[in-house]
């Protein structure tokens, strides 16, 4: 799967998980550009994530996600 | 009702979908009963609530929220003047093993852990205490899930210091407090943990991270073992199965390959699987939960797969039974007559997607299984929780009989041409009383659950129900029916509220399972007998129009009461009672012969 794949990817999980089918992210998307982002329905986004991915993130680098873009590298070294 | 929402669910397509999931609820244009629930917790419990509250629309109950700031469950239920303005009709206090403050350490021995155990059920006691000084409302507290290590390996399990064995101590503790407090409901966290598996439950990461005390993913099933306690208090169990026979209560086509040759009891595998099942049921039954056959099958087979000796289930064991080649809609409406209970309040259990197509077409309200294969069958009813049982009176343990016996007098009544004179060949007596300490917690369930025949359709809270009785401006009475086929237990209530010569009859309720005995007329007579005591000279009776209780809409009109106003389908009606005349003819009131089962 290239970054373009995941992107896509990920744009159908948050559109799911902020109820808001025109959500598009970038690598340079975070909380404060979409609405409902907040430190609760980031647990949920991340879990999405992982589902949606199959894979799950160590606590580490979930702290480490600045961005979207940090989000999908984690992905992509993941799979 | 939502597909996703039906056990079993995806949970993480539930977490996910959460908001459209609720959207979606909201604008199916279903009324629900509005509770206000406070969830107090000892960990996050945002995503707790989102569940809870999807489960329970979907469910027929529209929840608002009262969440307590993080961790402060203690401090909201002693102190919290929010909360209080809140005034929760139920309080779920969500703790876990991460709240137990005291644990044992090396240095301490039997006694001194004993103390601690005390303390540390002393610190719940008194929230639960409080909140029911405060506010009289039920409570739902989780109980405790073994730690996830064991210092002490297995020995973790019984010594005293073994953290193990202090959540098992403390758990104990809860169900002793459970079994002697009637509006206490213990949410068995414990097996929810083993159930989901322990060591994935207890993720660290989400502790640390989130302040979750489970991981996210066994939140669903978590909130909707909670759910189930909920609607069980609200009146919202299932009452029957209907089940079907082939593939589904034994293993092959009794029709076509004979008692001989149909899959039950322990010659295989398979049979055993159907054999277990059979005895999951038959324990079900014990419990109040009634049994009907809706089969395609000629009734002969029907009967003579059921008479085969290695099943659990004989024909006497159900209380209705339809195999006939008619459309399984057809017969679960007939089942559903027959017993006189609303179809939404029968789950349908058959192997066939298509016959389950079938019924929830015409019935879109009614849950049925997606069965499988018959060695998850049993799992699959007994986790969906369609029967919780919050309440467990002596009428639910007797609830098989009473039906059976009504079949006995459905059949009497077809002996007699004249209504009248089998009414009185059913020799029926009542006791007709206020209501009394004994009685309340039936009265509550009966509140709580009746809808067809119940004219205001208001649901009380025991404790609520407790202050009626205690209310010098009310009149409050319960009857029990019996005759000679059996003793219907409580089965009608009402209360009345004085106003100088005015009684405003504020709810009146009858169980349908002693529909047509005019034990209606009964109760009014006792009612009008106990207002004329006080002074009333007119009755004033109130019809609240719901989605249900349509077959009680002229009820006020028959009993000679006159039309006082109107709004909608919501009528008011007033009977004058300065010369009231009895009206029963066919119950021996109070008379003091009436025998308890």
């Amino acid at each position: 799967m290239n970054r373009t794949e995941i992107f896509e990817q990920l744009n159908e999980v948050f559109r799911d998980v902020f109820d808001d089918p025109s959500i598009t992210v970038t690598e340079q998307t975070t909380a404060a550009d979409i609405e409902g982002w907040d430190s609760l329905m980031h647990i949920s986004l991340i879990s999405a994530v992982e589902d949606a991915f199959d894979l799950s993130f160590p606590m580490k680098t979930v702290l480490a996600m600045k961005n979207v873009g940090d989000m999908v590298n984690a992905i992509a070294d993941r799979l | 009702m939502l597909e996703a929402l039906n056990y079993p669910f995806d949970p993480a397509l539930l977490l996910k979908k959460r908001r459209s999931l609720k959207r979606e609820l909201l604008s199916d244009g279903s009324t629900r009963i509005e509770k206000r629930i406070a969830v107090l917790g000892g960990s996050t419990t945002h995503d707790i609530i989102d569940m809870l509250e999807l489960f329970l629309l979907n469910f027929g109950i529209e929840p608002r929220f009262y969440e307590s700031e993080y961790g402060q469950f203690y401090e909201d239920a002693l102190f919290g003047q929010e909360l209080a303005e809140f005034q929760p009709e139920l309080v779920f206090l969500h703790t876990s093993f991460r709240n137990l403050r005291f644990l044992p350490t090396a240095e301490d021995n039997a006694s001194s852990v004993a103390e601690k155990l005390d303390r540390e059920t002393a610190h719940f006691t008194a929230v639960w205490e409080n909140v029911s000084t405060r506010f009289g409302c039920p409570v739902i507290q989780n109980n405790f899930e073994p730690p996830y290590y064991r210092l002490l390996g297995n020995r973790d399990a019984w010594d005293p210091r073994g953290w193990t064995c202090y959540a098992l101590e403390m758990n104990r503790r809860f169900a002793d407090y459970a079994a002697a407090h009637e509006s206490f409901y213990l949410n068995d966290l414990a097996y929810a943990a083993g159930d989901y598996g322990l060591q994935a439950w207890s993720d660290p990461l989400y502790w640390h991270m989130y302040k979750y005390c489970m991981c996210l993913n066994a939140i669903p099933a978590f909130a909707y073992q909670t759910a189930c306690i909920v609607k069980s208090i609200y009146g919202k169990n299932k009452k029957a199965l209907v089940l079907d026979l082939d593939n589904t209560l034994w293993g092959g086509v009794v029709g076509d390959d004979g008692v001989e040759g149909i899959e039950i009891g322990q010659e295989t595998s398979m049979g055993q699987s159907y054999a277990e099942f059979q005895r999951y049921l038959k324990t079900l039954s014990s419990y109040g939960v009634l049994l009907a056959v809706n089969s395609k099958n000629d009734e002969v087979n029907a009967l003579a797969g059921l008479e085969h000796p290695d099943g659990a289930l004989k024909p006497r064991d159900f209380v209705a039974i339809r195999a006939n080649w008619e459309p399984k809609s057809k017969n679960f409406g007939d089942i559903a007559a027959a017993l006189n209970i609303l179809p939404d309040s029968m789950v349908f259990v058959d192997d066939n997607p298509a016959e389950r197509a079938i019924v929830t077409r015409v019935y879109p309200e009614v849950s049925a299984p997606p069965l499988d294969m018959p060695e998850h069958y049993v799992g699959l009813l007994d986790r969906a929780g369609y029967f919780e049982a919050t309440a467990l009176s002596k009428d639910d343990l007797a609830r098989v009989d009473m039906y059976r016996q009504n079949a006995a007098r459905a059949e009497q009544q077809n002996r007699f041409t004249d209504y009248g004179e089998y009414l009185r060949s059913l020799q029926m007596k009542a006791v007709i009383q206020p209501f009394e300490p004994m009685v309340l917690a039936r009265v509550t369930q009966l509140t709580n659950k009746s809808n067809q025949f119940n004219l205001t359709t208001r649901r009380y809270t025991e404790s609520e129900i407790e202050a009626a009785s205690k209310d010098s401006n009310r009149i409050t009475l319960y009857g029990r029916l019996a005759d000679v086929f059996g003793d219907n237990g409580l089965v009608s209530v009402v209360i009345g509220r004085q106003e100088g010569e005015r009684l405003h009859i504020e709810l009146w309720l009858m169980s349908c399972r002693v529909l047509k005995r005019n034990m209606e007329h009964a109760m009014l007579d006792s009612l009008a007998a106990a207002a004329r005591a006080r002074g009333v000279r007119t009755l004033v009776g109130y019809y609240y129009k719901t989605a249900k209780n349509g077959m009680v809409r002229d009820f006020y009109k028959d009993f000679g009461f006159t039309l006082a106003a109107a709004e909608g389908e919501d009528t008011v009606w007033e009977l004058d009672i300065t010369d009231y005349q009895n009206k029963n003819q066919f119950i021996e009131v109070n008379e003091g012969h009436y025998e308890q089962n």
